[in-house]
């Protein structure tokens, strides 16, 4: 948990907003720090969280969150996270010889022309499942984070499938049980002589229509910089009735146990 | 006159004159050839060219896939694969090499030796300059290659895989490899812990059956990228490392290029200046090509290791392949560009108008471009 994003974007473990949609998303950068940042954040909060790591292990996950003061491996025994474990997992289901079990959370790697509704099931059952912990606890709202989506169309999965996912789960997570959703889309850079009809360009601009905050990650246009790793915009969508279109740019840094952000200009090496 | 010992002990103890006792040191498993990083504590391997090693932030992280994109003409690509595959017999690892084009055989006796510091003697012991050793015979084990492949097989559709033939079969075989040898833990406590180490040459390539290399719109358009992510989840459950080469200069779209690059943990690129304009420029003469870095992974911790600069060439002296710093690679665009330049002082600084002035730094000097002769320094 970062608190100088906290304070970005004005919520704290104790008081969010729910039913939100983040959508997290990089051009040539690395916006997996806000992940981890969002991990924390909502375990923090005592929410339960599904986590779908599709790009690295648990380990890392784990690794990450210590340092950010958050035990991931107590959090998955007392049944507060679900972690479905994408990439040690998916080499098992594209290997094995027979075709039962189709509509597994991973079966997208074996047939990835028939879309994901098993893994719409998987994030559905297990969030359904909440108050059903050992000793009776009840958690706060469900959340759904996702590590991250455009690896799906390296899989072969098409973008109409995972806007149809995504569409699924802002149903069911931010409308029926009043929960969060935050997913990493990373995407290319803007090609103008060939038009990506497949791309996570297209991704990355249907879900920017459907969610409520966007975060997008990019190096500096200046170029590269030792002390300041990139910026990051900030574009609150409209919420409800309060239609206000707000955007930011934020510089930021990366450390060993957090970032810290700061407004355009004001990095301690430039000042 | 000393007094016994015992005696000088005094009341409060008895013969031993402390409590205190040596903790018994645990015999700590350490596998060859391997170290912990200074960084994150993550198991490091050498790739075999210590100014790689550098680059790369310390060395190889066992577990994780090194994507080199090849030059041209794939020469120096082919020669990191292989110091890449000599430093994993020096280090007594196991090795698994898969060839579409050269057979495996061929590249193993073609390894560079080690290079040894000893002044007195040059000689390097027989024994290590041919790596098909017959007394060692289970160093290595050289799986694979794919030769003369009938027409049929490319046609063949599997229906129960997303992969296409050769690329099923290859990922079949390493984990085939993995589990049977133990890499993934699986093994009882009497077998010693190695890493073994994958070398997989030009995939992509029309040698293996996929046409990313040879169309705008190929019909395998994810099946190297499919490939890459199942073997980057074998690597993970495993002490392997993998060193990959994909001739990148020959894929179309570059978005399968960005995809490939961040399905891969480190990424770099070699590009030689054969056959290109760069080859006469006066200032990498000393150079045979540049080196990009594309990509260094975040393992088990937010941040990565920040390169100081991204100016890397190579050169490739007497079969010693080093990278280097060049600063002055960033002179090269000015000498293209037209006009006198200005060294400029320390009096001259209140005088510039603050316009769009281009700044070069070249020896702790600043220069400046001048744009016409009416500039007012």
């Amino acid at each position: 948990m970062f608190p100088e994003l906290n304070s970005i974007l004005n919520s704290t473990p104790d008081s969010f907003k729910s039913s939100d949609f983040i959508l997290v998303s990089d051009r040539r950068a690395d916006a997996s720090f806000l992940i981890h940042h969002y991990l924390s954040f909502y375990l923090r909060a005592g929410c339960k969280v599904c986590f779908l790591g599709l790009v690295q292990s648990f380990s890392h996950y784990s690794a990450v969150s210590q340092r950010l003061g958050v035990s991931l491996a107590q959090a998955r025994e007392k049944g507060q996270l679900v972690f479905l474990e994408g990439l040690k997992d998916s080499v098992g289901v594209l290997l094995q010889e027979d075709t039962s079990q189709e509509t597994q959370p991973l079966s997208y790697v074996r047939s990835p022309g028939a879309g994901l509704e098993g893994l719409f099931r998987f994030v559905e059952c297990s969030m359904r499942q909440s108050g059903d912990g050992d000793a009776g606890e009840s958690w706060g709202p469900p959340v759904l984070l996702i590590d991250d989506l455009s690896v799906l169309l390296s899989l072969g999965v098409s973008v109409g499938a995972i806007l149809d996912f995504t569409l699924y789960c802002q149903a069911t997570m931010c409308s029926e049980l009043q929960g969060n959703m935050v997913i990493l889309v990373r995407c290319e850079e803007e090609d103008a002589d060939d038009v990506d009809e497949e791309g996570s360009n297209l991704l990355q601009r249907g879900l920017v229509h459907q969610c409520n905050l966007a975060l997008h990650v990019e190096g500096l246009p200046t170029g590269y910089c030792r002390d300041i790793h990139g910026q990051m915009e900030v574009w609150w969508r409209q919420r409800g009735e309060n239609i206000y279109n707000q955007r930011k740019i934020f510089h930021f840094k990366v450390h060993d146990k957090g970032a810290s952000f700061f407004a355009r200009g004001t990095s301690s090496a430039v000042l | 006159m000393a007094a016994p010992v015992s005696g000088m002990a005094g009341s409060t103890s008895t013969g031993n004159a402390t409590s205190f006792q040596k903790k018994p040191r645990r015999k700590l498993v350490s596998i060859p050839g391997t170290r912990p990083s200074v960084q994150n504590g993550q198991l490091l391997v050498s790739s075999g060219v210590s100014s790689l090693d550098y680059v790369i932030g310390g060395g190889l992280a066992v577990g994780t896939l090194l994507l080199v994109e090849e030059d041209r003409y794939d020469s120096y690509s082919h020669m990191l694969l292989r110091y890449f595959l000599a430093e994993g017999v020096v280090c007594g690892h196991e090795l698994f090499l898969a060839s579409a084009r050269d057979h495996p055989d061929e590249i193993v006796q073609e390894l560079p030796s080690p290079i040894v510091d000893d002044v007195a003697g040059m000689k390097i012991s027989e024994g290590q300059s041919q790596p098909s050793d017959p007394e060692n015979p289970d160093t290595m084990k050289i799986a694979w290659r794919y030769q003369n492949q009938p027409r049929y097989i490319l046609f063949l559709s599997c229906s129960f895989s997303p992969l296409p033939v050769p690329y099923h079969a290859l990922l079949k075989s390493i984990q085939t490899v993995i589990r049977k040898e133990g890499f993934d833990g699986s093994t009882p406590q009497s077998k010693v812990r190695n890493v073994l180490r994958l070398g997989l040459h030009s995939l992509g390539s029309v040698l293996w059956g996929d046409d990313v290399c040879c169309k705008d719109n190929p019909a395998h358009c994810h099946a190297l990228t499919t490939f890459l992510y199942a073997l980057r989840g074998l690597l993970r459950t495993s002490l392997s490392v993998a060193m990959v080469t994909v001739p990148s200069h020959l894929i179309q779209n570059r978005a399968v290029m960005g995809r490939i690059i961040r399905l891969s943990d480190t990424a770099i690129a070699l590009e030689s200046f054969r056959g290109s304009e760069k080859e006469t420029n006066p200032l990498y003469k000393d150079y045979h090509g540049l080196l990009h870095v594309r990509q260094l992974p975040r393992l088990n911790c937010l941040s990565c290791e920040v390169p100081d600069t991204k100016d890397l060439a190579f050169k490739l002296k007497r079969k010693q392949f080093t990278i280097e710093v060049t600063s002055e690679c960033l002179s090269i665009k000015w000498r293209q560009m037209k006009g006198p330049r200005l060294l400029l002082k320390p009096h001259h600084w209140p005088l510039i108008k603050l316009s769009v002035v281009k700044l070069l730094i070249v020896n702790q000097e600043v220069y400046c471009l001048r744009r016409t002769s009416s500039l007012c320094l």
